[in-house]
C-alpha cells in the first residue's frame, strides 16, 4: 500500500445537494469517489495525485433507474451488478448489460458504476461503446442547475470531457427504441474474466427491404481501445448505409475500419493486433446482421 | 489395520481447518511486541557504480534504522552455491531492483516515503539483457566470458551419424520468464538478542537454508540462528532460496536496532525484484532414420539466469539432464549452459528447468514426425524408452514401463483420433480451428546424481507424553500436503490412527535438517526416512518390552506415555544412506541421475477464434504414473494445479521486460489464468510402484508443469498448420504468423 | 512539513469514529476515512483472517461481504464501509461446527496453500446465497475474481457443488 491514509481527506456529505454545493464552492479541489474500483487503485499505487475525495457512494438520487414508455434513466451511481440485475436493461440494452458482466469480477461489479466509468473515461472501458451506439443522454447537475447532453461527443481527448469542475453526471439517458435492431458486442481481453480490454466493439444494425434483396437500413459501430476517447465509426457508418452485405462491401468496411482507429502498442496489446482484429469483428458484426431477420 | 487403509486414502488436510476458518497464521497476521517495518531500497538502473547516497533532510532520519553493506557482521554474500550474489550492493549494482540500503521504522507509511527519500547517483555502465547479447560478449559481467556454468553430456558417437541419417531435422525453441505468483507475497519476521542470537519467522520453503545464510551473513554459530517457517501462501519454488535475501535484510536490521522487525513485499515488489523461471533457449539437431528412429543428436540447451549465478547451476544441470525427454537416443551430445545478464536472478519455479528443455523436445518430436511423414502419436511410440534401455545419461530404465500403453490410454481417454478427424473436416468453415497435441515426458524425482547423498537428511519421529506421535522434519507445507502425507506414512508404519500423529512446525530449534523441500523428494525420499523413524520407536518399544510385534492403537500409546515417563524421550532418528549400487559420475554426468522418473502422456484440445488470434484449452488430458497414489485428492490437486501453471507458460503469463526490469508486475496485467479460463482437466494416475520411495510413492509436485505447454503448442499447429516455438503464445503473435492479409 | 513520528501525532485529529457491524457483532473503530476496510479487519479488529494478494482488487483474496454482497476490501475505503453489515471468514463458521463450504472445501481439497481460501468461501458463500443450484458456467463465473495459484479451480469447483447439495439437503 503505497499512500498514507493520513495524507487524505474523504467526507461523506450523504445527499447530492450537499454534494453539488461543495463542488460549487471548491471546484476542482474535491475528487467524487463512488464505489472506488478505479481511484482505490491508483491510491494503493500511491498514484492518486488528489488529496481531497468527497464520496458519492451509495447516494440515493444517484442510484434511482427511472422508467418511462420512451426511455429510461439510470441513475449514475447505478452498479455494474444493478445494470446486470435489472430487467429491462438486460431484455432491451443487453450490450450495456454485457459490458456489465464483463467488467472485472463480481466483487468490484457490486461496486464499480456507469458513471463512474464515464468519467474515468478509460479508452479501455467497456460500457461506453455501448452507450455511444444507444446514443445515451447524459443529465449533468451542478448547483447551477441540471443539462442534457449527448454522449457521442462528450469525450473530447484521453480523460477529457465536456464537465464542468462543479458538475457531476446525475443520470444516463437511453432512449427504447432498439428492439428491432441486432445488438452486437465484444470484448477481447487477455483471458476471458477481469481483464482490461485490448479491443472492445458495440454495434446496432437493421436491414429493410431492397430491390433485389435486403439492404443495411443503419449500422452503428463503436470501438474502445483503438484512440484516446471511445470511436464510432461514422464514416463507416454512412458508407454502408443502402449497401447489401456481400463480401466486397465487408472487405471495404474492414479496410475502412483500420483506417478510422489509431490504435497503440501498449502493455497490454500491439496497434497491428487491434487494427486487424478490430476489422475482423466488424466483419463479423455485418455477416451476423445479413442472417439476423432484423429489418425495419 | 491393513496397508489401504491410511496409504492411498484422502484422509482430512492436517492443517485444513484452521485454512477453511481464517485461523492459519501468515506472516503478515503476526507481530511482536516494539516491531519495527523493515523496507529495502533499490537499484533504479541495472548496470552501475554507485557514486553518492544522499537522504532528504525532510524525515528525521534519527528515527529510522539505516543499514547498508558495511553494518554488515559476517560476509556480505547470499550463502547458497556459489558466493557471488551481494546481500547488499556495496559500490556497484548488477540489476535493476538489486538491494541498496535497508530501512526500519515502527510507523510502516512513513517508511514508504522514506525509501523515495533516498536518492542514489549512478555512474551506469552498460549492461545487457539478453541470452544473445550475453554470448556476444561485447560486455563482460560476469566471470571471465558471462557463462556461469556449462554442462556437457556425451553418449555414443553423435559425430558419425550424420552421414547414416536418412533424415536431418534442426530446430530452436525458446521459453520466457514466468513468476511464480503466489498469492502470498515473500514476507519475515526477525528478532535479535544477544542470548537467543537471531531468531527469523518466513514464508519459506527451506528453513536450513536460510540458517546456513544467516550463519555467513551475521557470523554467528549455528546455535543462534533459529528459523520458524509460518504458513506459507504459495511457494512454487519462488521461496526456495529467495527468503535467505530478506531474511537476511530483515535480520541485519533487527541486529541494528535491537528491535523485532517485519519486512513484507506488496505485489509490486515482489513480482519486479524476487527470483523467476530462466528463460530459455533449445537448439536441436537430429539424425533420423527412415523409419523415423532417432540415430542421435545434438541439443544446445541455455538458459539465462540473471545478474548472478545463485541456483542457475542446478536449474541448468536438471534441464540438461531431460533435454532428451523420455526417448531413446543411441548417440547424443547435450551441450547445456547458463549465462549472465542484467536482470535480477532467475531461480526456482516447478520443474526446474526441465519444463523449459521438455518443451523444446515435444516441439521437436512434432517437427520429426513432419519431416519424416509420420503422426506425432507413431513418432514418439517407435522412440520411446523401454525397460533395460539407457537414457541420455545411460541410465538403464529398470522398472516396467509400457509408454506406448500409456500413449494408447492418453489417446483413448481424449478421443484424440476421432476428434482430430473431425477438427480436420470441421476446420475448413468458420473462424474457429480447432487441433489436438500430444506431450510425453519424464521427471526425475529428488535430487539429482549424488545430491540426496549429500544433503544426507535426517528425519526424526517421536512418542509424545500424551501417547501421540510427532513427526520431526524441515520439509514444508505451502499447499502441496507435506504435513499430511508425511503423517499418513508415520501413521500407516506405526499402524496407529491418522489423527493420532501430528506433526512438529518447521523450526531449526526444534527439527532435524531433512533437507529442502523441492525436487519433489519429500513423499519419497523423506517419507522413506520418515516410515524408517517411525518403525525405530516402534523397535524401541518392542525391545524395551512394552509392546509386542502386534497391538492396538491404545496398547501403543499406553506404552508410549510410560516409555517416556521412564525414560523422558521415545525418538527415533533416520538418515539417508544411498540405494548400493548405484552409480553417479560427476565429472561425464553419466550415470544414474534420478533414483526415480514419474512419466507422462498429455493430451490438450485447444480452439482457435481466428476473429482475435485467440487460442483456448477446450480439455485437457493428463495421464501420468507417479509410482503409489498415497492420497488421491492431494494428488489430483497438484496434477491441476501444476497444468494451470504450464497453461499459464503456455498462452498467458508474459513477462514484459525493459531495461531488465519488468514492466508489468502487477495482477491485472501479469496474466494468470481465473476459474474463467480453464478448460475441465481430467486427470488418470497409472501406478506401478517404486523401489525407493515411501510404500512405493514417486514425486509428483513437478511433472505436472512439463507437459501442458508443448501439447498446446502442437494442439494450435494442428489447427491452423503454422509452426511456433515459442512460448509464451499470445494472440498477437498468432495474428503476426497467420493474420496479416488473412481472409476468412 | 517535516517527516516525523511527532507530526504524524499531530494528523490524528484526522481520524473519525466509525461504526459499523462484522459478523453480527457491533465495533467502533478510530481511523482515517481512507484507511482501506482490509487494514481495519486486519488491524484494528484483529481480524487477520481476510488476506491481502495484490492490493488492487485483482486477486480476491480480501473478498468480505458488505450488506451481504461480495466486495473487495482492499478497494474500500473505511468511510464507505461505516454503518454497514460485513462478513469475513471468521463469521463463516457457527461456532465450532464448520459450515457446508468449509466443510466441502476440507473434504474436496479447495484449500491447499490456504492464501486465496477465506476470499474463495466468501465468494462461493455469495454465489450459492444467489444461485442455491448453480451451473458449473455460474460458478466459474461467480469464482471468476478470485485468483488460485494453487489448484487449478477443479477442486474448488467440487467443493462448491457439493456444498450446494449439502445446503440442499440441510
Amino acid at each position: 500500500m503505497r499512500s498514507d491514509p493520513a495524507d487524505y481527506e474523504l467526507i461523506a456529505p450523504g445527499n447530492l445537494q450537499a454534494v453539488v454545493s461543495l463542488l460549487a464552492d471548491e471546484p476542482g479541489k474535491w475528487l467524487p469517489i463512488a464505489g472506488g474500483t478505479d481511484v482505490m487503485v491508483l491510491y494503493a499505487a500511491g498514484k492518486l495525485p488528489a488529496r481531497k475525495l468527497v464520496s458519492i457512494w451509495n447516494l440515493p438520487e444517484l442510484r434511482v433507474i427511472e422508467i418511462s414508455p420512451e426511455e429510461i434513466r439510470i441513475g449514475a451511481g447505478c452498479t455494474y451488478t444493478g445494470l446486470r440485475d435489472h430487467e429491462i436493461i438486460a431484455r432491451e440494452f443487453p450490450l450495456l448489460a454485457s459490458a456489465a458482466r464483463w467488467t472485472g469480477g463480481i466483487a468490484n461489479q457490486n461496486r464499480g458504476t456507469l458513471g463512474g466509468n464515464i468519467v474515468n473515461a478509460s479508452p479501455a472501458a467497456d460500457s461506453l461503446p455501448a452507450l455511444m451506439v444507444y446514443e445515451a443522454e447524459l443529465i449533468l447537475v451542478s448547483r447551477r442547475g441540471e443539462r442534457r447532453v449527448p454522449y457521442v461527443d462528450f469525450h473530447t481527448d484521453y480523460k477529457k470531457m465536456k464537465l464542468a469542475p462543479d458538475e457531476l453526471i446525475r443520470a444516463i439517458c437511453l432512449g427504447r427504441r432498439f428492439s428491432n435492431y441486432l445488438h452486437y458486442a465484444r470484448k477481447v481481453g487477455a483471458r476471458d474474466a477481469q481483464a482490461i480490454s485490448k479491443l472492445c466493439v458495440a454495434a446496432l444494425g437493421r436491414l429493410r427491404g431492397g430491390v433485389t434483396g435486403s439492404v443495411i437500413d443503419e449500422v452503428r459501430i463503436a470501438l474502445g481501445s483503438v484512440a484516446p476517447v471511445p470511436l464510432r465509426l461514422r464514416e463507416v457508418e454512412r458508407f454502408a448505409k443502402g449497401k447489401p452485405v456481400e463480401p466486397e462491401l465487408v472487405q471495404l468496411t474492414r479496410k475502412m475500419t483500420s483506417a478510422a482507429i489509431q490504435p497503440i502498442d501498449d502493455i497490454r496489446s500491439t496497434a497491428r493486433y487491434r487494427s486487424a482484429v478490430a476489422g475482423n469483428l466488424v466483419a463479423e458484426f455485418l455477416q451476423q446482421l445479413r442472417g439476423s431477420g432484423k429489418t425495419v | 489395520m491393513t496397508e489401504e487403509q491410511i496409504i492411498g486414502k484422502s484422509v482430512p488436510r492436517k492443517e485444513g481447518r484452521d485454512k477453511v476458518t481464517g485461523a492459519a497464521r501468515y506472516i503478515d497476521d503476526m507481530a511482536m511486541p516494539g516491531m519495527l517495518f523493515g523496507a529495502t531500497v533499490r537499484s533504479q538502473i541495472p548496470r552501475g557504480v554507485i557514486k553518492h547516497i544522499s537522504f532528504d533532510p525532510q524525515f528525521d532520519w534519527s528515527e529510522f534504522v539505516v543499514v547498508t553493506a558495511q553494518d554488515i557482521p559476517g560476509k556480505n554474500c547470499i550463502a547458497l552455491i556459489g558466493d557471488d550474489q551481494p546481500c547488499l550492493a556495496d559500490g556497484k549494482v548488477n540489476h535493476p531492483e538489486e538491494p541498496i540500503l535497508l530501512l526500519a521504522h515502527a510507523d510502516p507509511h512513513l517508511l514508504r516515503k522514506a525509501v523515495d527519500g533516498v536518492s542514489i547517483e549512478y555512474e551506469p555502465l552498460p549492461a545487457i539483457f539478453t541470452i544473445e547479447e550475453s554470448e556476444r560478449c561485447s560486455e563482460i559481467i560476469w566471470g571471465m566470458d558471462n557463462t556461469l556454468k556449462t554442462f556437457l553430456i556425451a553418449k555414443g558417437d553423435v559425430d558419425h551419424v550424420w552421414a547414416k541419417a536418412d533424415y536431418i531435422v534442426e530446430g530452436e525453441y525458446t521459453t520466457g520468464a514466468q513468476e511464480q505468483l503466489y498469492i502470498e507475497n515473500n514476507g519475515v519476521i526477525a528478532a535479535f538478542d544477544l542470548e537467543q542470537g537471531i531468531t527469523v519467522w518466513g514464508s519459506l520453503q527451506c528453513p536450513y537454508y536460510v540458517h546456513k545464510a544467516l550463519m555467513a551473513l551475521c557470523n554467528l554459530p549455528a546455535e543462534k540462528i533459529r528459523v520458524v517457517q509460518a504458513e506459507t501462501g504459495g511457494a512454487f519454488g519462488g521461496k526456495e532460496d529467495y527468503p535467505s535475501i530478506i531474511a537476511g535484510h530483515a535480520a541485519l536490521l533487527a541486529v541494528k536496532s535491537g528491535r523485532p522487525v517485519k519486512i513484507v513485499y506488496d505485489r509490486l515488489e515482489d513480482m519486479t525484484a524476487t527470483t523467476k523461471r530462466h528463460p530459455s533457449r533449445a537448439r536441436h539437431r537430429t539424425a533420423v532414420g527412415k523409419d523415423g528412429r532417432i540415430l542421435g543428436g545434438e541439443i544446445d540447451f541455455t538458459i539465462d539466469g540473471g545478474a548472478y549465478a545463485t541456483l542457475s547451476s542446478v536449474v541448468l544441470s536438471r534441464g540438461t539432464i531431460h533435454a532428451g525427454g523420455p526417448y531413446y537416443w543411441p548417440n547424443i551430445r547435450i551441450r547445456g549452459k547458463a549465462v549472465a545478464t542484467n536482470t535480477p536472478p532467475h531461480g526456482a519455479f516447478r520443474g526446474f528447468g526441465a519444463p523449459q528443455s521438455l518443451f523444446a523436445m515435444e516441439r521437436h518430436m512434432d517437427r520429426i514426425a513432419q519431416a519424416v511423414g509420420l503422426s506425432p502419436v507413431e513418432i514418439r511410440r517407435r522412440n520411446f524408452l523401454k525397460p533395460g534401455e539407457t537414457t541420455t545419461t545411460e541410465q538403464t530404465i529398470r522398472e516396467e514401463i509400457d509408454l506406448g500403453k500409456l500413449l494408447d490410454r492418453a489417446l483413448e481417454l481424449s478421443d484424440y483420433t476421432a476428434k482430430k478427424a473431425r477438427f480436420a473436416r470441421e476446420n475448413a468453415v468458420g473462424p474457429i480451428k480447432k487441433g489436438m497435441g500430444i506431450a510425453a515426458f519424464l521427471h526425475g524425482a529428488g535430487f539429482t546424481g549424488s545430491g540426496e547423498r549429500y544433503l544426507a537428511s535426517v528425519v526424526g519421529v517421536e512418542g509424545c507424553a500424551d501417547g501421540g506421535v510427532r513427526v520431526l522434519v524441515s520439509s514444508t507445507e505451502f499447499g502441496q500436503g507435506t504435513n499430511t502425507v508425511l503423517c499418513q506414512i508415520a501413521a500407516q508404519a506405526l499402524d496407529l490412527p491418522y489423527e493420532d500423529v501430528r506433526i512438529a512446525q518447521p523450526d531449526t530449534n526444534q527439527v532435524p535438517n531433512s533437507g529442502p523441500t523441492v525436487a519433489s523428494r519429500t513423499a519419497m525420499v523423506v517419507g522413506s526416512l520418515v516410515r524408517s523413524a517411525a518403525l525405530g520407536i516402534k523397535q524401541t518399544l518392542i525391545a524395551a518390552g512394552m509392546i509386542s510385534g502386534s497391538y492396538s492403537p491404545e496398547e501403543f500409546r499406553a506404552a508410549c506415555r510410560r516409555y517416556i515417563s521412564e525414560h523422558g524421550q521415545l525418538r527415533s532418528l533416520a538418515r539417508y544412506e544411498a540405494p548400493t549400487g548405484v552409480f553417479w559420475d560427476d565429472e561425464k554426468y553419466r550415470g544414474e541421475a534420478y533414483a526415480a522418473f514419474a512419466w507422462a502422456v498429455y493430451v490438450a484440445e485447444v480452439a482457435v477464434d481466428l476473429s482475435t488470434y485467440s487460442a483456448r484449452v477446450e480439455d485437457f488430458v493428463a495421464l501420468q504414473e507417479v509410482g503409489k497414489v498415497l492420497h488421491p485428492v492431494l494428488a489430483k490437486g497438484q496434477i491441476a494445479g501444476g497444468v494451470a501453471q504450464g497453461i499459464g507458460f503456455a498462452l498467458y503469463e508474459k513477462v514484459i521486460w525493459q531495461n531488465g526490469r519488468m514492466q508489468n508486475g502487477q495482477m491485472t496485467n501479469y496474466i494468470m489464468p481465473t476459474s474463467a479460463d480453464l478448460p475441465p482437466i481430467r486427470i488418470f494416475f497409472e501406478e506401478m510402484g517404486n523401489v525407493h520411495g515411501a510404500y512405493g510413492a514417486k514425486g509428483i509436485g513437478e511433472l505436472p508443469m512439463d507437459g501442458p505447454a508443448p501439447a498446446i503448442v502442437n494442439a494450435i499447429e494442428d489447427a491452423l498448420g503454422t509452426r511456433f516455438d515459442s512460448i509464451p503464445l499470445l494472440p498477437e503473435d498468432v495474428f503476426e504468423a497467420v493474420g496479416a492479409g488473412g481472409d476468412r | 512539513m517535516s517527516h516525523s513520528s511527532e507530526n504524524r501525532g499531530k494528523q490524528d485529529r484526522g481520524e473519525c469514529e466509525l461504526s459499523l457491524t462484522v459478523n453480527g457483532k457491533p465495533e467502533t473503530v478510530r481511523v482515517f476515512p481512507m484507511e482501506r476496510l482490509l487494514d481495519v479487519l486486519r488491524g484494528e479488529l484483529g481480524l487477520t483472517g481476510t488476506k491481502e494478494g495484490c492490493g488492487e482488487g485483482e486477486c480476491g483474496s480480501c473478498s468480505v461481504l458488505m450488506n451481504g454482497e461480495l466486495v473487495n476490501s482492499c478497494l474500500i475505503p473505511a468511510l464507505q464501509a461505516a454503518g454497514t453489515n460485513l462478513t469475513t471468514i471468521e463469521g463463516i463458521a457457527q461456532g465450532p461446527q464448520l459450515s457446508a463450504l468449509q466443510a466441502s472445501f476440507l473434504e474436496c481439497g479447495g484449500a491447499q496453500c490456504g492464501i486465496c481460501t477465506p476470499g474463495m468461501i466468501l465468494a462461493s458463500c455469495h454465489l450459492l446465497n444467489k444461485k442455491p443450484e448453480p451451473s458449473l458456467e455460474d460458478i466459474r463465473e461467480g469464482l471468476s475474481g478470485n485468483l488460485c495459484r494453487c489448484t487449478g479451480y477443479m477442486q474448488i469447483f467440487e467443493a462448491v457443488v457439493q456444498a450446494a447439495r449439502r445446503r440442499a439437503n440441510a
